[in-house]
């Protein structure tokens, strides 16, 4: 479904070249939920937005089900972190869920259907009216989310969506994102910097190194399917696997050698206690 | 009621007190304000309302349109390409800087004294500061919502329709408003220099000929004629930008 | 990307060269920028012209003065009194809007073509620019400071020094740089209809005794001194702002 090759991001800012991102290499497969994690200043962002078509890569390539990307690819849908500021202020709630399908130029009733569907979805039922000002941060995220189920993506980018929330309708809005991707069993790649949530949310966590960012590791969530903010993240197993997702985070941010250019694919055995 | 009495309480106060203090003057240039009140009578029949006010009015509406529709378009072209704006806002900015009235001379060389002249007077003299709200506006639009248009393949005429024209609309507002004073006063001031009918030239002839209590009468309808315009302006604003003050409003409680 | 300002105006320069020589426009309607800038320089030799000049400044200057004090005073005073807020509202809507040029039959009645028809009409319209955003800065007052300023028990006075003043010192600064423009455009205007002395004056006298040149060069003229003091205007708010933390939006008059 997604897969990034070699991927190069260069800024020159006056006359200093800055590389960004040296190389990045990894795939994500259809149906997916993998979740990015990386020190503050990884390029975690730059990455999502070559993704997106947002931002022209230096080097690399992106593919989107086979097809190279050049700009911003149909079927794909992006939440940004601001949420306040990717909403329109002038539409409703219920204008700015239709406006992507509007433009994709999906019939009446059909865009009726989703539009619906989609707010309820995420449990926004009866608000749809109201403009984005008038709702919480929690909920403005919950619009952008709806937005971007209605558009029926194959793959949905987020970029950390709820690092602006508080803790505990972040922890609401990640039940929410397994839901809608078990439900709709849609590609996902969550791109955030907090180890606790990529653990708890994804089927593998990419962890990235800091600047010039390659894949630092990687690692498969061998959790249940079915994932509760209690119990799971009471699991022993929870711990073990965030403990090796941080350890290598801060080898990262320590700039080690260490996994630079490995890609380690741990399967937790006998490591365990 | 306590609303209507406060808005209401100083200016009948002032009216009542001109009208008193005014009662037995013997000035020539500031005559009784009741001798002002039966000339606003006298004068402003409804004929003549339509002889003179009507044209005002004819051409500060086309002028105005003009300029509205020219500001915008090119203040969204201007604003869409930065290398374009940042070559033109120097030449813009000289432009607005001169005082309007003073192309009145110049454009009579080419139109004449016409109502043809009137409304291009109008029209160049207000298009500079819609056309620069619109530039400004165009580039402040939000980069995360002009992403999220871009990632949602909003491009095009959607995007000029949905995106930038909306968002940029409380400053093109702004702009909007800047150049209906200037419209009036153009639309007075074209009129003392030539015409033969409308509001500034009928303003002009009583002066001229000392009919006093006629011009006050006609600067108190100009007044009103400002105030009902600027009242019209803020009502139709209020509604169109209806999601910005909720907007501010929250930002502000918010902060 | 400095330089592209500069292309843009000697674009500008080019092209009013070009048009009438071309023969697009007639040379008498729009002179080509080399004649435009030969009478300038004619201009610049010339005392009349200079006087002229001082002429406009005087009534700008005098004019914005009066207004700003004026405008500060009466802000702070209606401002910071509820009542007489609530009840002058009505009063400032109403006459704000009325366009400065209504006044001129009466300046010229009053005055004639003295300065004194200048200053009428600077006054009036620059009154209401600073009037109007002093009200704002006033209501922009943080209640809980204020609230803390009264149970300290400031008199009156102190209030107004301490809480008061700084908040609304950065309208007070946007107020007299829209009134700064606004003064500029008056005090021309009323020269060009009245004729009271200034450049406005001049550019009626060029224009009846069809010198076309020298009008388009008293019109640059006008141009660059807008520029002039809207420039200075928006330097002397940066620098004496500088020190405040909050950057405050222009709130539209």
């Amino acid at each position: 479904m997604l897969d990034v090759r070699g991927l190069r991001k260069v800024y020159s800012a006056g006359n200093r070249e800055v590389e960004a991102i040296k190389d990045l290499t990894f795939t994500v497969d259809a149906g997916q939920l993998v979740c990015l994690v990386g020190p503050s200043g990884c390029g975690k962002t730059t990455l999502l937005r070559c993704i997106a078509g947002l931002l022209a890569p230096t080097g690399g390539q992106v593919l989107v089900e086979g097809r190279p990307v050049a700009g911003p690819p149909p079927g794909m849908a992006v939440v940004f972190q601001e949420y306040g500021r990717s909403l329109f202020p002038w539409m409703s709630v219920r204008d700015n869920v239709e406006l992507p399908l509007k433009q994709k130029k999906v019939p009446r009733d059909r865009r009726r259907q989703l539009v619906a569907d989609a707010i309820g979805a995420v449990g926004l039922a009866g608000t749809e009216g109201a403009y984005p000002w008038q709702l919480s941060g929690g909920m403005q995220q919950r619009v952008a989310i709806a937005r971007a189920v209605a558009y029926e993506p194959s793959i949905l980018l987020m970029d950390e969506p709820f690092a602006a929330v508080d803790a505990q309708t972040r922890a609401d809005l990640e039940d929410l994102v397994r839901a809608l991707w078990q439900r709709l069993r849609m590609t996902i790649l969550f791109v955030t910097h907090d180890i606790d949530e990529a653990v708890y949310l994804g089927q593998r966590v990419i962890m990235l190194s800091s600047s010039p960012t390659v894949v630092q590791a990687e690692l498969s969530v061998d959790l249940p399917a079915v994932r509760d903010q209690l119990h799971t993240r009471a699991d022993p197993r929870f711990t073990a696997l965030r403990t090796r997702v941080y350890e290598q985070i801060q080898a990262a941010r320590r700039g080690t050698a260490a996994g630079l250019s490995d890609r380690i694919d741990e399967r937790l055995g006998a490591d365990s206690e | 009621m306590k609303r209507l009495a406060l808005a209401l309480g100083l200016p009948v106060v002032l009216f009542v007190v001109w009208f008193v203090a005014s009662y037995g003057s013997e000035s020539f240039y500031v005559p009784p304000l009741r001798r002002i009140l039966g000339a606003f009578a006298d004068t402003w029949t409804l004929e003549r309302l339509r002889t003179d006010v009507l044209p005002s009015l004819g051409r500060l509406a086309v002028g105005y349109a003009l300029a509205a529709t020219l500001g915008i378009a090119v203040g969204v072209a201007i604003g869409a390409y930065p290398r374009l704006r940042a070559a033109a806002e120097p030449v813009l900015e000289f432009f607005r800087a001169i005082p309007p009235p003073v192309l009145v001379p110049v454009i009579m060389l080419f139109a004449g004294i016409g109502n043809g002249m009137k409304v291009i007077v109008i029209a160049v003299g207000c298009v500079w500061p819609v056309l620069l709200n619109t530039v400004e506006g165009i580039r402040a639009v939000d980069g995360v919502l002009s992403d999220t248009a871009r990632a949602y393949g909003i491009t095009g005429v959607a995007r000029l329709r949905h995106l930038l024209l909306r968002g940029a609309s409380p400053q093109i507002a702004a702009g909007l408003r800047q150049a209906l004073s200037i419209a009036i006063i153009l639309m007075v001031i074209s009129e003392m220099f030539a015409a033969s009918n409308g509001l500034g030239f009928a303003i002009v002839q009583f002066q001229r000929s000392f009919a006093i209590p006629e011009m006050w009468s006609g600067i108190i309808l100009l007044g009103l004629l400002g105030f009902t315009l600027s009242m019209l302006f803020r009502f139709v604003e209020r509604r169109a930008l209806g999601w910005y003050n909720g907007l501010r409003e929250a930002q502000r409680k918010g902060s | 990307m400095k330089w592209l300002g500069a292309a843009g105006l000697a674009g500008l320069v080019a092209v009013v060269e070009v048009i009438p020589r071309v023969g697009l426009v007639s040379a008498d309607y729009l002179p080509p920028s080399s004649r435009i800038f030969a009478a300038l320089g004619d201009e610049a030799t010339d005392r009349e012209f200079w006087q002229a000049v001082g002429g406009t400044l005087i009534g700008w200057a005098v004019g914005l003065v009066i207004a700003v004090v004026a405008g500060v005073v009466l802000g702070i005073l209606i401002g910071a009194v509820p009542l007489l807020r609530a009840a002058t509202a009505s009063t400032v809507e109403f006459l704000r809007p009325i366009p400065s040029v209504a006044l001129i039959p009466l300046a010229v009645l009053l005055f004639g073509t003295d300065l004194g028809s200048t200053l009428l009409l600077v006054v009036y319209a620059s009154f209401w620019q600073v009037l109007i955003q002093v009200l704002y800065g006033v209501a922009d007052v943080d209640p809980v400071a204020d609230e803390t300023a009264r149970s300290f028990r400031f008199t009156a006075t102190a209030r107004i020094r301490y809480v008061l003043w700084p908040t609304a010192l950065p309208y007070v600064f946007t107020g007299i740089r829209l009134a700064a423009s606004v003064a500029l455009v008056l005090a021309v205007t009323a020269e060009l209809v009245i004729g009271s002395p200034g450049l406005g004056a001049l550019i009626g006298v060029a224009q009846s005794s069809g010198a076309v040149p020298t009008m388009y060069a008293l019109i640059v003229v006008t141009g660059l001194l807008g520029v002039a003091i809207n420039l200075a205007a928006r330097t002397v708010e940066r620098r004496a702002l500088a020190w405040h933390q909050s950057v405050r939006g222009e709130v539209p008059a």
